[in-house]
């Protein structure tokens, strides 16, 4: 191969790693925008749903040996439960208090939490299982693209369409969106809020353990990394422009590009840097991302 | 100053003096060693948070710089250590300055976010670029003054806790002055605050360069204690358990930090035989706090006193 | 004229929620400010005292443009403003509610509080005696130890009007100070209302829905119906006015 066609497939391989990781921080980035259009609450934990996504799946599938389909589903039904639990315990009873801070320090405080539990079960090593297909990588113009990085941008851009599908076309879905546009009015025509809370901490909960069961096999899954996970989820939300959905999408690959041609092109160890600076950038300077507007932050309350 | 204040820090100074004298054991002097330098960091996120109603996620980045330039000064430059520590804080201030002109224009969770990306990148400039990367660095002179090094631990015991107590009567007498007065008014509300003239951005920008210098000073201490520093030390973690400190203690309360701060030092040691389940702990007792426990221990204890009298 | 506002435009999301709104509240007057609900009476005075911006117009407080100055600065030049919904600080005493009002205009640095300097400490105690005098004034001097969000709501509508004065206002913007009052209540506070135009000068700017109140102390009124002026001028003549009649009217319809 000639030196541009190096180079070529060097870029691609970059490229497509980012996408991969980008992927996660995109489902991430819509998780937390699911639960932000409900309660106005930016959802701290969301990164632990991904871990638990991920070490759920190997105890189920390699720890117990359990078909894959069947895994998959007492994966997503756990995380479920978690997260209708953690809206039921600790959101609900507090939520009337209308103090933000208390909210975020819930919502920190759940993570730990969550952290704890995985970190008792699962101690602190890295866990993987075999992907989803055995193959051969695909081959595009030099990259090696193994099958997995497939699976996970397949299943998250299906994960896109069928949300999409949901919040446009199905009655539950438009009262989500109406509930998100004003809580007040929604109330008043009918529905029930409190219901739709729920639902959107529970469907953030399955996204994320989605996001975890697809890139497990590829990263890896330890404890520890739902932190920096929901912080490159929150950075791939506001870089969209908080709350809107096709701003998480784009912000999450995005961010995942600029990291992985960071890592590459640059210096591995401050990959994680580019996701903070990046955070604090559209922070201070155009917090309403690149598709919200300025009044969408000032109208918000709790 | 109201009168209790002078109560408490008299006998917090009489509790300090004669602790040393009735307990030998190196290993719990150490953790009360750290307990205070602990409290230190709490005392300036409590004024943040309790008074200014301000959130920040990232005061381990300003432990961590002020340890790093303190040690580095000290270290590398053969500045003497107090001034080492002086400078430190100087610009630990000023970054704060930097970090908070733009940060506190954001709210809530914008604002919480932000200054955990702050501490984040603090601590991979550490791990980069600081010293020895991520295996740290040591040697780092002792703490020294007028030509005396201390080198006993009683003598870091008393060193911390002097500095606690004395960050301790100046954070007491900004909230019952004035400046204390404006700060309530914006945790209760800043829109009334504003239209009676306080320049709200202003002030929230004190108080969270006040918190950058409780914790920068912390730094310090631990660097010329230790004598070890580690980008480790100064992670995420960190912060959060600096925010359980403040929950637990008390938001509101000056002296919840202190309480807050000795109860998360010590409670590792509680958990020793159990280090699997620590985090769990950590989880548990803080969701239960902001669930049951709103105000913290401090003020549920004050209640209870007023309740009897 | 104390105050002028010129041309002034207001949107909400597509809404228009004020259109060429001009007002000249003349020095030393009672000035009121009517109109249905939702004619964006609140608006207006929150473009004034600077928490909202308007989209069109000028604003002049004293001849000077204040468009641009941040509301604290306007407070600090004299402006003063009550809530429609009660925005004391519920957290403070009532005393401290006072005294909060004079920090802005002695404000030091935060070392010199922490150190509790002598300046600091006789800032304190002129702060002090200033404020038990402006309790005397509006009768709370009795409730000065009791947490503001222990009051009745009478009371602390008036502890919010005291809040102003602390900052030596020379305008007065009241956003409804009779709304939850009762007969008594509201008489007490049109007589305070009178009493800070004769005794100490200020002109107040007030918005209201007590029609008796309001007929009764000001010297002028404007009408607001849908964000437009459609009346301005003494009692008499807009009791008599048609267009303020059908737009009241046409509300209890």
């Amino acid at each position: 191969m000639g030196d541009t066609e190096i180079e070529l497939s060097v870029f691609l391989q970059f490229l497509f790693s980012g996408l991969t990781a980008g992927a996660v921080y995109a489902l991430v980035g819509i998780s937390l925008n699911i639960v932000y259009n409900s309660t106005s609450i930016i959802n701290l934990a969301q990164g632990e749903f991904v871990v638990l996504g991920g070490l759920g799946m190997w105890y189920f599938l390699e720890h117990l040996q359990l078909p894959f389909f069947l895994s998959f589903l007492l994966t997503i039904t756990v995380a479920a439960l978690l997260g209708l639990l953690m809206e039921r315990l600790t959101i609900r009873p507090l939520i009337k208090k209308a103090n933000l801070l208390l909210m975020i320090m819930v919502t920190i405080a759940v993570s730990i939490l969550l952290k704890g539990l995985l970190m008792f079960k699962f101690g602190k090593d890295p866990y993987a299982y075999a992907p989803f297909t055995e193959g051969e990588p695909i081959n595009i113009f030099g990259a090696v693209i193994s099958q997995q990085i497939l699976w996970v941008i397949g299943i998250t851009f299906s994960l896109i369409l069928l949300l999409n599908l949901f919040f446009n076309k199905t009655l539950l879905g438009k009262a989500m969106r109406a509930c998100s546009l004003d809580t007040k009015a929604a109330r008043l025509m009918g529905i029930n809020v409190s219901r739709i809370v729920m639902l959107s901490f529970v469907i953030s909960a399955i996204i994320g353990a989605v996001a975890g069961i697809a890139i497990t096999p590829i990263t890896l899954m330890e404890y520890d990394k739902g932190a920096i996970l929901t912080v490159k989820g929150f950075t791939a939300a506001i870089l969209g422009g908080l709350g809107t959905s096709k701003g998480a999408v784009f912000g999450g690959f995005l961010l995942g590009i600029l990291e992985s041609l960071t890592a590459g092109y640059i210096h591995s160890g401050i990959k994680d840097a580019v996701a903070l600076l990046l955070l604090l950038i559209v922070l201070f300077f155009k917090p309403a991302g690149i598709f919200g507007s300025k009044e969408v932050i000032k109208l918000r309350k709790l | 100053m109201a009168k209790r204040d002078y109560i408490s820090l008299l006998i917090f100074a009489l509790l300090i003096l004669c602790f040393p004298v009735f307990v030998q054991d190196n290993y719990i002097l150490t953790v009360t060693i750290f307990a205070a330098i602990n409290s230190l960091v709490a005392l300036g996120l409590t004024i943040l948070m309790g008074y200014a109603g301000q959130i920040s996620l990232g005061q381990a980045g300003f432990y961590g710089i002020g340890a790093y330039i303190s040690a580095i000064l000290s270290l590398n430059f053969g500045l003497p250590v107090v001034f080492s520590m002086f400078l430190s804080v100087i610009v630990s201030a000023l970054i704060s300055i930097l970090l908070a002109i733009p940060a506190l224009r954001l709210k809530g969770h914008y604002l919480a976010v932000a200054t955990l990306g702050f501490g984040e990148i603090i601590y991979v400039i550490l791990n980069e670029w600081g010293p020895g990367g991520p295996s740290g660095f040591g040697d780092i002179p002792q703490f020294s003054f007028l030509g005396y090094t201390m080198s006993t631990l009683t003598e870091y015991f008393y060193l911390s806790w002097f500095f606690v107590g004395l960050c301790m009567i100046f954070s007491m007498n900004l909230i019952n002055s004035m400046a204390g007065k404006a700060l309530k008014s914006i945790h209760d509300s800043e829109t009334a605050s504003v239209c009676i003239g306080i320049n709200v951005s202003k002030l929230k920008i004190k108080v969270f360069v006040l918190s950058a210098i409780f914790a920068s000073l912390a730094g310090c201490i631990y660097a010329h204690f230790v004598t070890f520093l580690s980008p480790s030390t100064f992670s995420l973690h960190y912060s959060i358990l600096v925010l359980m400190m403040v929950i637990i203690g008390g938001m509101r309360s000056l002296w919840g930090a202190v309480v807050g701060a000795l109860i998360i030092t010590f409670l590792p040691e509680a958990l020793r035989g159990f280090k699997e389940y620590d985090i769990l702990v950590y989880g548990i007792v803080l969701t239960l706090s902001l669930l049951f426990l709103r105000n913290g221990i401090v003020p549920l204890i004050e209640d209870l006193f007023r309740k009897k009298a | 004229m104390i105050l002028q506002m010129k041309n002034i435009h207001k949107s909400f999301g597509g809404i228009k929620s004020l259109s060429e709104v001009t007002i000249n509240v003349a020095e030393g007057n009672i000035h009121s400010l009517i109109g249905p609900n939702g004619a964006g009476k609140t608006t207006l005075i929150n473009i004034i005292s600077g928490i909202e911006t308007a989209d069109e117009g000028e604003i002049y407080f004293k001849s000077v443009l204040i468009n641009k100055k941040p509301p604290h600065e306007r407070a600090k030049k004299g402006i003063g403003r009550t809530f429609q919904h009660i925005d004391v600080f519920g957290e403070m005493s009532v005393l401290e509610n006072i005294m909060v009002g004079f920090y802005p205009k002695k404000e030091k640095s935060f070392i010199k509080y922490a150190l509790n300097l002598p300046d600091v400490r006789k800032n304190k105690k002129e702060i002090l005696e200033k404020s038990k005098e402006i309790l005397n004034y509006i009768n709370l001097y009795e409730r000065r130890d009791i947490l503001a969000k222990n009051l009745p709501v009478g009371e602390q509508r008036i502890l919010e009007i005291g809040r102003a004065l602390a900052i030596e206002p020379s305008l007065l913007l009241l956003d409804e100070p009779a709304a939850g009052l009762n007969m008594r209540e509201t008489r007490e506070l049109g007589k305070l209302i009178t009493k800070l135009r004769d005794e100490r000068g200020i002109t107040i700017f007030l918005i209201e829905h007590d029609m008796d109140l309001i007929m009764k102390i000001s010297d002028k009124i404007t009408v607001l119906n849908f964000g437009r002026v459609i009346a301005e001028g003494n009692p008499l003549e807009i009791q008599k006015n048609d267009e303020v009649i059908k737009a009241y009217i046409g509300e209890e319809e």
